[in-house]
């Protein structure tokens, strides 16, 4: 079968994320203040797999062992 | 002995590796395109500074995955030398050879200057030249330079004087304000376990000649090649 997986890769809670904060600076500059702001990439891939369980077996070793950065990374998997 | 320095597809530092190597220390050198892998032992492996794959998703993150470093991790594991510089240590962490990881500067901006470091440890092949306390001067030029790790790693690093050099000012005081990316602890270079592994952001290659403004960094490649003939490898 083939799956259609997001992934969604954001920092950890309580990781310092300047990128958010310069957008948000930006955007204040814009005169749009905002109460929080964080970034995540977003990778969507097709897997053909047997089940969809394998699927987001797959997706996580995507993760694990590229996509993700442990130390500072947390991940979400969405199989379609 | 023989050095190898390792180009990826976007490295940018390593001619100018391989010219402090070779041309200004006069050991022998060779450039090694990533796809070739490494054919032979070597001494110590670079792996130099620039933006392999664009720093696409992570700084060092895809060169990590290359074959050859699997070729890198099995040199390291028999105690070669590796020394990982700006691009090369992003590279060196993200492929576990030292732990945390390098990502983007607490303010998010390249910087690009010269930058004080407090020799933290002389206790290294890579800083057996220099005394623990002594202040070198070198060029910084990185976006993802501020080192991260949990507090766990950093207290075992600290016990086990792993970290190599600190940013700090004139004097050796390590300060926020010599903190060039907020990397914690002031922390700019790391040692491997084994103490065999060195990788950091500051770039020694481009203070290797007077007449680039500093050649403190030419005791660094002196440290290992001093290390190479002590373990009899000359």
């Amino acid at each position: 079968m083939q799956f259609d997986v997001i992934i969604t890769i954001a920092l950890k809670e309580g990781m310092l994320d300047p990128e958010a904060r310069a957008i948000r600076n930006a955007l204040e500059h814009l005169g749009i203040p905002t109460l929080s702001l964080s970034t995540a990439r977003r990778v969507r891939l097709g897997l053909e797999a047997p089940t969809r369980d394998e699927a987001e077996a797959r997706a996580r070793e995507c993760c694990e062992r590229l996509l993700a950065n442990p130390v500072i990374h947390r991940y979400e998997i969405e199989v379609a | 002995m023989r050095f190898a320095v390792i180009r990826f597809g976007g490295s940018n530092c390593d001619l100018d590796t391989v010219h402090a190597l070779k041309e200004v220390i006069g050991v022998p050198t060779d450039l090694i395109w990533y796809r070739d892998g490494l054919r032979r032992e070597y001494d110590a492996v670079v792996l130099p500074g620039g933006f392999s794959y664009g720093d696409y998703l992570r700084a060092g993150a895809i060169a990590a995955r290359t074959p050859i470093m699997a070729d890198v991790l099995r040199h390291a594991g028999a105690g070669g030398l590796v020394l990982g510089i700006c691009n090369g240590a992003q590279i060196g962490a993200e492929s576990g050879l030292v732990p945390g990881v390098f990502t983007r500067n607490e303010v998010p901006r390249f910087v690009c200057r010269p930058a004080h470091l407090r020799v933290e440890t002389a206790e290294s092949p890579f800083t057996l030249l220099f005394k623990r306390g002594d202040v070198i001067r070198l060029p910084v030029a990185h976006g993802e330079g501020r080192y991260v790790a949990p507090s766990e790693t950093i207290t075992r690093l600290n016990r086990e004087r792993r970290v190599a050099f600190r940013y700090c000012d004139a004097e050796g005081q390590v300060t926020a304000e010599a903190n060039p990316n907020g990397s914690v602890d002031g922390i700019a270079g790391v040692l491997s376990e084994k103490r065999n592994v060195l990788v950091m952001m500051p770039h020694p290659e481009r203070a290797s000649e007077l007449v680039l403004g500093s050649d403190d960094g030419r005791r660094i490649f002196e440290s290992m090649i001093a290390h190479c003939c002590r373990s009899g490898k000359d």
